[in-house]
């Protein structure tokens, strides 16, 4: 353990490892699509999206939140070096 | 003066519904109110033994339901306590010789004698939880720091709500206070902050549940067990009373976090 894990208080005890996997198996069990499924939706909204824009496949990555009142879906879609774009513009 | 129906459930087995049950009920029966235990867990009686009343059993909850004997027949008194009572639950038959209308029909009988009328559920979420949950005025909600029993709460929760007999109130049973102290079980905190449900109660784990199983006796009898004090100390609070938490399976503050500091050796 870090310093720095000391001093925050967080730790790679097991209790950590239960509770974060606790709220990830409870995110997808609330929402009903189990991480198999997500990765289906995955490759669905990389496709539906390829059709419009050219996105960097391996920079997409799609998850569950949650807070106390909502959940929501996140999809975190990379476009690719922003450097190249400017070129080809 | 009606009494309240509280039913005790969890999903997930082996996590202390029963024990709790009985444990509630002695503590509700101590302070003198009028208790009855319903055992619903049909073909796993289990309730019988852990309140020492298993060699008084002549009718059960079915034989209530199909007709065979009155309610007041299949009521066993309690050794110690004379306003405790247990209904046990047939022990060769399924989940399906009760449907959740007999158990509306059945503990609103029981309401104008009864202050208190537990029922100890099932486990699962299938039909002998449903019969459980149906006359509930008041869920309870028992888990364990693991993951597997907190997702198992989560799900039930979720059932509770949806049959529109939330938002129910959780005990987390077999905490040990040392496991969570160096990092190694589920803090209350992180459990009360997934779930987002009130706190009833913590029981810590204590050999004392065991000893006192063997011998039928709820360990809410015994003044000095630690179990026994989260036991009563759930009843007071089932009854309204604003009972403190005992600050037993807090996380180390930051002073802890500098005296482990200061003193490396004492954790990793």
């Amino acid at each position: 353990m870090s310093f720095f894990q000391r001093l925050t208080g967080r730790s790679n005890r097991s209790a950590t490892a239960a509770r974060d996997r606790l709220r990830l198996v409870l995110v997808h069990d609330r929402a009903e699509l189990p991480p198999g499924k997500m990765e289906a939706l995955k490759d669905d909204i990389i496709a539906a999206i390829s059709r419009h824009i050219d996105i960097d496949t391996r920079g997409v990555h799609v998850s569950l939140t949650r807070d106390r009142h909502d959940q929501r879906l996140v999809a975190d879609i990379s476009l690719g070096p922003a450097t190249r774009r400017r070129h080809l513009n | 003066m009606s009494g309240t129906i509280v039913t005790v459930t969890s999903g997930k087995g082996g996590v202390g519904k029963t024990t709790a049950t009985a444990n509630i009920g002695v503590a509700l029966a101590s302070d003198g109110a009028r208790v009855v235990c319903i055992d619903a867990d049909i073909g796993l009686r289990n309730l019988d033994v852990v309140m020492g009343l298993e060699n008084r059993i002549v009718y059960d909850l079915v034989d209530v339901v199909e007709g065979r004997c009155k309610l007041r027949q299949a009521m066993i008194k309690d050794k110690r306590l004379s306003e405790l009572y247990l209904i046990p639950a047939a022990q060769t038959r399924d989940k399906t010789a009760v449907s959740p209308q007999d158990m509306i029909k059945l503990t609103k009988e029981l309401r104008t004698d009864f202050d208190w009328i537990l029922i100890d559920s099932p486990a699962g979420i299938e039909r002998g939880f449903r019969n459980a949950i149906a006359p509930a005025d008041i869920v309870i909600i028992v888990t364990n720091p693991e993951v597997s029993a907190v997702r198992d709460a989560d799900r039930i929760i979720g059932l509770i709500e949806a049959e529109e007999k939330g938002p129910g109130r959780l005990i987390l049973n077999r905490v040990k206070p040392e496991m969570v102290k160096r990092g190694d079980m589920l803090a209350t905190e992180d459990i009360l902050d997934v779930l987002a449900i009130s706190l009833l109660g913590v029981v810590p784990e204590d050999d004392g549940v065991i000893v006192s199983s063997n011998q039928g006796m709820p360990v809410a009898l015994e003044p000095r067990s630690r179990a026994g004090k989260a036991f009563r100390d759930i009843a007071r609070r089932l009854c309204g009373e604003d009972v403190p938490f005992e600050a037993l399976q807090s996380k180390d503050g930051f002073f802890g976090r500098i005296s482990r500091l200061v003193r490396p050796g004492g954790d990793a």
